[in-house]
């Protein structure tokens, strides 16, 4: 337990003094602060504007960063050989990687955190004020960026940090849509085109799930077991992806 | 006991490539090193060496073969609570200070961090760090990369230090600090088993060393033991003798070097020593040294080497 900490806590360490981290933060950041000026526009009025785009950053800058801090976790420490320090302690590989991913973790908190507080700061001048209620939003978009920040280190076990980059963004993507990829499947009248978007639909998680950023905005009931159910969904899929990075990273020649 | 290092049939290749071409990097290796010595791995560069010490720690899988450390699986993860390592040209998190880094490491097995602390401060001292505690790594120079390298491998007082080419990107002076490092932890009853391709690093202080080339293990054995004992040759330097005397001692001599007034010849057999010294003094040569070669590391090296091919 101790050396888990020890391992997060420097993985947090690595990727928090990260510049370009700072930037992608900085410019989610000035988005969400510019929402509230959006609302002084006479259009826009309504303070919904600030909650719909404050959690639209949040989930979008949230998965560039984790992608971003997912996708080099691996491939970085093989690359500048600190691996061989860590893995000839008595430190076994998937412990190894738990401990990076918690570190990850602790540091998507961290962002997370940032831009939610600004939200609210934002939020405070209109006549919505603060509402707890929308960190259900928030929270189900951090266990979105959790199994996307997975995803990214299964695929930092076995290709380049560009591949993986791109694989990764291609789930986040495909996450979104896969809904109406089915749909089109089924509507094109191709069998193949079909099967293989009924395919992804099955295998893929369906990143929907933990988007309940309209239902929020406009103040509809929201029920826990909802959330509870979307949770238990991420967790399950960020558990076959640890699975699978295992099985790979076990096996690997750090050579 | 069961010996500190056992390898047997050890062999590992890898694909390189787009068609997956094999690369034998080492062939059916296998040899022993007893607790209480102080090891030279010895080969040329791609001999082998790190394959099979990264072998040994686990980080590569051998394609054939076994190996034990300290009686337990390379690769099992509770034996290397008592072992050491330094990999080959090492990089560590450039974002940590000396004694961070030092005790990121310790608490990787679980010292308390009293203990932890207490054993990094000692450890900087060892390696000559003490004015870079709390320098980041990213500062430190190569040589002093080298050394927390060797500190963070003792971290946890091991019993068995393995280390890939400690000495290089060190200054003389270093080389000697990590030599008597090396000694020092054998006459604590540690064993130490490290890699070089420079034989002067082993001849001054291992027990044993074993000779890999091209992946194969040459020998094993005691350095005294695999060098020829016998005397080479004699190199004879003498000066003022008329070069018609010198003309003369031809036959017997294999090699003359002409260097200002003196002259230098290799005489390759003992018996002829005595006559061509006598044969100078007569012709009204003087004598300035007479000095006996055995073998050294570098020709048995050598020799080894084509054997081989
Ligand atoms: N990752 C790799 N892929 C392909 N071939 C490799 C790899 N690593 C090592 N080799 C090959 O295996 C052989 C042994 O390499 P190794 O690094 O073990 O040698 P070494 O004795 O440590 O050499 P050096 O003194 O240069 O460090 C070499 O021929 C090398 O080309
Ligand atoms: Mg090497």
């Amino acid at each position: 337990m101790y050396k888990l900490f020890a391992i997060a806590n420097n993985t947090f360490k690595e990727t928090i003094r990260d510049r370009i981290l700072y930037n992608i933060l900085i410019f989610a950041v000035i988005l969400i602060g510019f929402s509230y000026f959006l609302r002084k526009l006479d259009l826009l009025q309504d303070p919904r504007i600030v909650i719909d785009l404050s959690l639209a950053c949040i989930s979008i800058f949230g998965a560039i960063i984790s992608i971003f801090i997912g996708i080099g976790l691996v491939y970085k420490e093989v690359e500048k050989r600190t691996i061989y320090t860590i893995l000839s302690k008595p430190i076994s590989r998937p412990f190894f990687l738990l401990g990076k991913y918690l570190g990850l973790l602790m540091t998507l908190l961290v962002n997370v955190a940032i831009m939610t507080l600004v939200m609210y700061l934002a939020l405070a001048f209109t006549e919505r004020g603060i509402d707890l209620g929308i960190l259900r939003a928030v929270f189900l978009t951090y266990v979105e960026l959790m199994l996307i920040t997975m995803i990214s280190l299964f695929f930092s076990c076995f290709t380049t940090t560009t591949l993986a980059a791109i694989f990764s963004l291609s789930f986040y993507v495909i996450g979104y849509v896969t809904d109406d990829l089915k749909i089109l499947g089924a509507k094109s009248g191709s069998y193949l085109a079909s099967q293989a978007t009924g395919l992804l639909y099955q295998v893929l998680p369906n990143l929907n799930y933990f988007n309940i950023r309209g239902a929020i905005v406009h103040s509809l009931p929201i029920s826990l077991e909802q959330i509870l159910l979307s949770t238990a969904y991420g967790i399950f899929y960020i558990a076959i992806f640890y699975t699978l990075s295992i099985v790979i990273f076990s096996r690997k020649d750090f050579k | 006991m069961t010996a500190a290092i056992k390898i047997e049939g050890l062999s590992k290749f890898f694909r390189v490539g787009f068609w997956g071409r094999r690369v034998q990097a080492i062939t059916d290796l296998s040899f022993e090193v007893r607790r209480g010595d102080l090891f030279g791995f010895l080969g040329p560069n791609g001999a082998g060496k790190t394959t099979t010490i990264k072998a040994l720690m686990g980080l590569i899988f051998p394609s054939g073969g076994q190996a034990w450390i300290l009686g337990k699986k390379a690769g099992e993860v509770g034996v290397r609570s008592r072992v050491g390592y330094l990999p080959e040209s090492p990089y560590f998190y450039e974002y940590l200070k000396g004694l961070e880094f030092l005790d990121f490491y310790g608490s990787l097995f679980q010292i308390p961090k009293k203990v932890r602390v207490k054993k990094a401060e000692e450890l900087l001292k060892l390696v000559n760090l003490e004015g870079a505690a709390d320098l980041h790594l990213r500062k430190y120079s190569k040589g002093m990369l080298q050394r927390i390298g060797l500190a963070q491998a003792l971290i946890n007082d091991p019993e068995l230090v393995i280390l890939d080419e400690p000495m290089t990107g060190l200054d003389p002076i270093g080389r000697r600090e990590i030599r008597d490092v090396m000694v020092r932890l054998r006459n604590e009853g540690k064993t130490v088993f490290f890699s070089t391709h420079i034989l002067s690093d082993v001849e001054m202080i291992c027990d044993q060393v074993g000779i890999v080339n091209k992946g194969k293990l040459i020998t094993t054995g005691k350095l005294g033991e695999l060098l020829n004992p016998r005397i080479e040759y004699y190199e004879i330097s003498f000066s003022r003798l008329n070069p018609a005397e010198l003309e003369g001692l031809k036959p017997w001599v294999t090699n003359t070097f002409q260097d200002g007034n003196l002259v230098h010849v290799t005489v390759p057999a003992e018996e002829h020593k005595d006559g061509i010294i006598s044969r100078v003094q007569k012709a009204g040569g003087t004598i300035h040294s007479v000095i006996p070669h055995r073998e050294s590391l570098e020709e048995y090296f050598l020799r080894q080497l084509n054997r081989s091919g």
